[in-house]
């Protein structure tokens, strides 16, 4: 069956795609109240963030939008301190989707809600005209506990980098579809909780931490650099890239600083708990591949130390990042 | 030799001033990202030459682009990099948020399926390079003909590198040495660059990307200026074989022969470009003439920097009112392009 304009009419048709996907999979004691707002417990420090995801194509190695869309809210929850507790999922579906296709992808929310420890509590579905897309925003709120607070604002001089895990599969994978480039490479989308315990559990000083997205690494810590009011410095050399996504960069042109991530963390922690934060990470499921990459300076902007011994300034990205053509 | 010995000679180098161009834009970037330029005697500047072929694409060219995308019925298909080069007026990126029908592709051959699912919609390729992507539209003309496609249109930008080579060999004398290009290489072969050698007396040396490679090529050429020599050395030879790839340079002559073309910030240079044959002529959409180029602002040092005679940031708009988000010339736009790449690594010196 498809997805018609009357599933977003708001009658019969939107009542049984709601209960035969919506409400069957994400079923809890909040949502199935089914009124018009969730109504929630919640008190002390809380953490409230949205994003949209409009990935194409829908379903990929590693993934689909679903698990992106839960992935990706809870991680930027997760890298302010939060412990994440409740979703809402906005779904804007185009006629022609198929629904046994957004039926799998409601089944991989829910059980990436479920790793994350999360529940999605409320929703909106809306169909537009087009041709069979599938567009989702989550919005999330976690608790952060205590006097904890991770912010760029607490970098200082000494402090260790500290990235969890290889740079650019996400990006390489999607790429890799769209060009029907067929490969091994797997979106890192995930949940980085067990990244989160891990750190805390062993009481590893933790000053700011921002997840690789969209921008790249060389993005995130000139953002990094700019508020922190530090200078980065990063070697090359320690570096993590896959051989595989090395290899796919290398003909496309690609620079893995400026390649998407969906499950990779950037971590700032004292000097002296580097080597205890990058144990800790490599003992997680999602961390295994955490390197120690560089140290925050007095002064400004993000500098690298090369392979060959140069040293080069790092920027942002500028535009997309987009296959040469030559 | 190892590396480190390279890179100890090159540092502790201080005779006469070398001036060594790298050809092309994928050299510039690497030796960007490598920081090639901290590691090396600031008496060897290595300066940036015209093989990006965004920069050196005329304003026509750009126009009669966005014309095809505005037009409708047509769709124009395009590489990213092509997409905020400025026209006479706007550019692709901006005249895309008005409606036109412009879509990035990232391989030629993506315009056969797009031609076999709309048969009614014209697909426009502006098809820009030099001549390692000359065989992928090559492949596009004869897999349509194969298919009995006759949506499918080529507008050509595409150019050879021997002839700008002989060019700026020919008006900047102090060059003293050239890093040839490793893809147009794999192509063209390391043959194509004896008759320069003999010519110019100056060494040209083919190189892959990897900045090992790179400084082993400068190395080589900084060696061959001090034993005032000037050979052809082929340094990528695991990739590049002397006489290219035959069977590619078979299909671009079976496509396409050579005619004068325009060069932004240097002229017609005759023979430099590649036009589809008389025979196949059904696939071109307009792209002999395309010669005329915008006044360019008189600041704008474009046509400079492509020859080396000038670096980026002695343009006095450099940075200032050209920059990567509000590009005026053409070397600031293209991921290739040397005021491009300088801005985003201030110099290459720290």
């Amino acid at each position: 069956m498809k997805i018609s304009m009357a599933h977003g009419s708001g009658g019969k048709s939107s009542s049984e795609l709601m209960a035969q996907i919506f409400a069957k999979h994400f079923s809890n004691s909040v949502l199935d109240r089914m009124e018009d707002a969730a109504v929630l417990d919640l008190s002390g420090r809380i953490a409230f963030t949205t994003d949209s995801f409009v990935v194409t194509p829908i379903f990929f190695k590693g993934g689909d939008i679903g698990k992106l869309a839960v992935c990706g809210t809870v991680n930027d929850l997760l890298v302010m301190g939060a412990e994440p507790q409740y979703l809402s999922a906005g779904f804007i579906l185009e006629e022609g989707l198929d629904v046994d296709d957004l039926e799998k992808v409601v089944i991989s929310m829910k059980k990436a809600a479920e790793e994350a420890g999360v529940r999605i509590v409320a929703g909106d579905t809306k169909v537009v005209e087009g041709c069979g897309g599938l567009y989702i925003n989550t919005s999330g709120i976690g608790r952060i506990p205590g006097d904890r607070s991770i912010s760029a604002a607490n970098c200082k001089p000494g402090d260790a980098v500290i990235l969890s895990g290889n740079l650019g599969d996400h990006h390489a994978c999607i790429l890799s579809a769209r060009m029907k480039i067929d490969n091994e490479i797997k979106s890192d989308c995930a949940p980085l909780n067990d990244i989160m315990e891990a750190l805390y559990a062993g009481g590893v000083r933790i000053s700011a931490m921002r997840d690789v997205t969209r921008g790249g690494l060389g993005t995130i810590l000139n953002e990094l650099a700019d508020t922190s009011g530090c200078a980065v410095e990063i070697d090359e050399t320690s570096l993590p890239v896959s051989d595989e996504v090395r290899g796919f960069c290398s003909i496309l042109g690609l620079d893995p600083l400026y390649m998407a991530n969906e499950g990779k963390v950037l971590i700032i922690v004292d000097g002296e708990d580097a080597d205890k934060a990058v144990e800790a990470l490599r003992r997680t499921a999602h961390g295994s591949g955490a390197a120690l990459i560089g140290h925050a300076l007095e002064g400004g902007g993000v500098t690298m130390l090369t392979a060959i011994g140069g040293r080069r300034h790092v920027d942002v990205l500028y535009g997309e990042g987009l296959p040469r053509i030559c | 030799m190892d590396l480190k010995d390279i890179i100890k000679y090159l540092k502790e180098y201080d005779g006469p001033e070398i001036k060594i161009m790298e050809v092309c834009g994928t050299h510039t970037a690497s030796i960007f990202k490598s920081g090639i330029r901290s590691v090396i005697s600031g008496r060897i500047r290595l300066i940036s030459g015209p093989g990006c072929p965004v920069c050196v694409t005329p304003t026509a060219y750009i126009d009669k682009c966005m014309e095809y995308a505005l037009k409708p019925g047509h769709v124009l298909l395009t590489f990213g990099d092509m997409m905020k080069v400025p026209g006479t007026s706007g550019s692709l990126s901006l005249i895309k948020g008005d409606g036109a029908r412009v879509e990035l592709m990232y391989s030629p051959s993506e315009v056969i399926a797009k031609a076999k699912a709309a048969p009614d919609t014209t697909y426009v390729i502006a098809a820009v390079g030099f001549e390692t992507t000359v065989p992928t539209y090559a492949l596009v003309m004869e897999e349509a003909i194969a298919a009995g496609l006759s949506n499918i249109k080529l507008l050509t930008a595409l150019k050879t590198i021997v002839p700008p080579l002989d060019w700026i060999c020919g008006t900047e004398p102090d060059i003293g040495g050239f890093i040839c290009p490793g893809h147009v290489s794999v192509i063209v072969g390391s043959q194509v660059y004896e008759a320069l050698a003999e010519k110019y007396h100056k060494p040209f040396v083919v190189a892959g990307f990897e900045p090992e490679q790179i400084l082993a090529v400068i190395y080589d050429i900084v060696r061959q200026i001090g034993g005032q020599t000037g050979e052809v050395h082929n340094l990528y030879s695991n990739v590049v074989r002397t006489e290219g790839n035959v069977k590619a340079r078979n299909i671009i002559d079976k496509y396409f022969s050579p005619g004068p073309a325009m060069w932004r910030g240097l002229g017609i240079i005759p023979d430099s470009g590649l036009y589809i044959r008389g025979e196949f002529q059904g696939f071109d959409a307009g792209s002999f003439g395309l010669d005329r180029d915008a006044e360019l602002n008189e600041a704008c040092r474009c046509g400079e920097v492509i020859i080396g005679r000038a670096d980026p940031s002695e343009c006095p708009m450099f940075g200032t009112a050209c920059t990567p988000q509000e590009p005026y010339g053409p070397c600031m736009v293209s991921s290739e392009g040397a005021c491009g790449i300088w801005y985003k690594n201030r110099g290459g010196i720290i």
